[in-house]
């Protein structure tokens, strides 16, 4: 039983990994380019594992921002995981503490997103499974952000690698907006931080983001 | 203007970890204490993602200039452009990334279109 959720697990994560080797690549280059020595990007990856918002802290660093903005945003981003927290919380009621803790350390989108979906229409074991699938995440990020690190030293800044970053937000930002209220959020958040781009502390990105969750809980209002 | 040597960046890598760990563990760790996400801030994460994202991805690539044109006319511009609509019909990262940067760098170093 144990056994089959494992390679359940590891199955079903299969064609995930792949899709995280470039993200888990750019995460690696993006902390070379930020100044992060070897073992500051590893420590990065392993003790924080929330891609979107360690390329965001990547690369407010490195445009020297505030200590403060930088927390702020990459909390931020993680804040939606508190949902993930919550739909997963009722499956993983019986296990000890310390077994929740170790199951709420490798929580990510497709971790949960993964799990959700088996245990709705099976009975699979759920702690081996879920630890199947968000340790081989773990696993494949950590060794494509070492290579990322160990590839972004070696490669000239003429080359503008560290586009990829932005590029890798706007393959996971599309996908968000999923109706107009979405959009409403989206254009109100880019519009503010672009004006206030030179505003200090990084204030453009916070109050554009607030701003833009404002706008789509107005606009979702009016829609209702 | 801020520098981050050794000691501030463990300490940033530590002040984004633990907050990240306790929300990971909020409900997971709670149990049935609590009856799950209000209703108001489940309404409001929704928008999370597409705010921040969009508040953090867009003036890495655009920056405002004199005219829409030349506004437009920028390397990183065009091809965030065409990226994002990689990114609309494939929903790939991969692809997206590559086909940015092919736009980038052929732009960068062979097309002279654009400033």
């Amino acid at each position: 039983m144990e056994r089959d959720a494992l390679a359940r697990g590891l199955r079903d994560a299969l064609p995930i990994l792949v899709g995280i080797v470039p993200f888990g690549l750019v995460a690696g280059v993006a902390a070379s380019r930020a100044g992060f020595t070897f073992p500051q990007a590893m420590g990065l990856s392993v003790f924080v594992f929330a891609g979107a918002s360690q390329l965001a802290a990547l690369s407010l660093v490195e445009g020297h921002a505030a200590f403060v903005a930088v927390v702020a945003t990459a909390v931020a981003i993680n804040l939606r995981m508190a949902m993930y927290s919550a739909s997963l919380a009722p499956y993983f009621e019986g296990y000890a503490a310390r077994w929740r803790a170790l199951l709420a350390y490798p929580l990510t989108d497709q971790a949960f997103a993964l799990s959700v979906a088996t245990y709705r229409e099976s009975d699979v074991d759920r702690r081996w499974y879920y630890l199947a699938v968000a340790f081989a995440l773990w696993a494949v990020w950590q060794v494509t952000t070492a290579a990322g690190v160990l590839l972004g030293a070696g490669v000239p800044s003429s080359w503008g690698l560290g586009f990829a970053v932005p590029l890798v937000f706007l393959a996971l930002l599309v996908p968000a907006i999923e109706g107009v209220p979405h959009a409403a959020a989206a254009v109100v958040g880019a519009a503010i931080a672009v004006y206030g781009a030179d505003w200090p502390f990084n204030a453009g990105l916070l109050v554009g983001a607030l701003a833009g969750i404002v706008a789509g809980l107005v606009v979702a209002g009016w829609r209702r | 203007m801020t520098t981050y040597d050794a000691l501030t960046t463990w300490a940033l890598i530590a002040a984004i970890a633990v907050p990240t760990f306790l929300i990971r563990f909020s409900f997971i760790g709670l149990l049935g204490r609590v009856g799950g996400v209000p209703d108001w801030a489940e309404r409001a994460l929704a928008f999370v993602p597409a705010a921040v994202l969009a508040a953090l991805v867009v003036p890495d690539i655009v920056t405002i200039r004199a005219t829409v044109a030349a506004t437009i006319a920028q390397e990183k511009v065009v091809a965030g452009l065409v990226a994002a609509g990689v990114a609309y019909y494939t929903e790939d990262v991969l692809a997206t990334i590559a086909v940015g940067m092919g736009v980038f760098w052929a732009i960068r170093f062979g097309l002279p279109l654009v400033t």
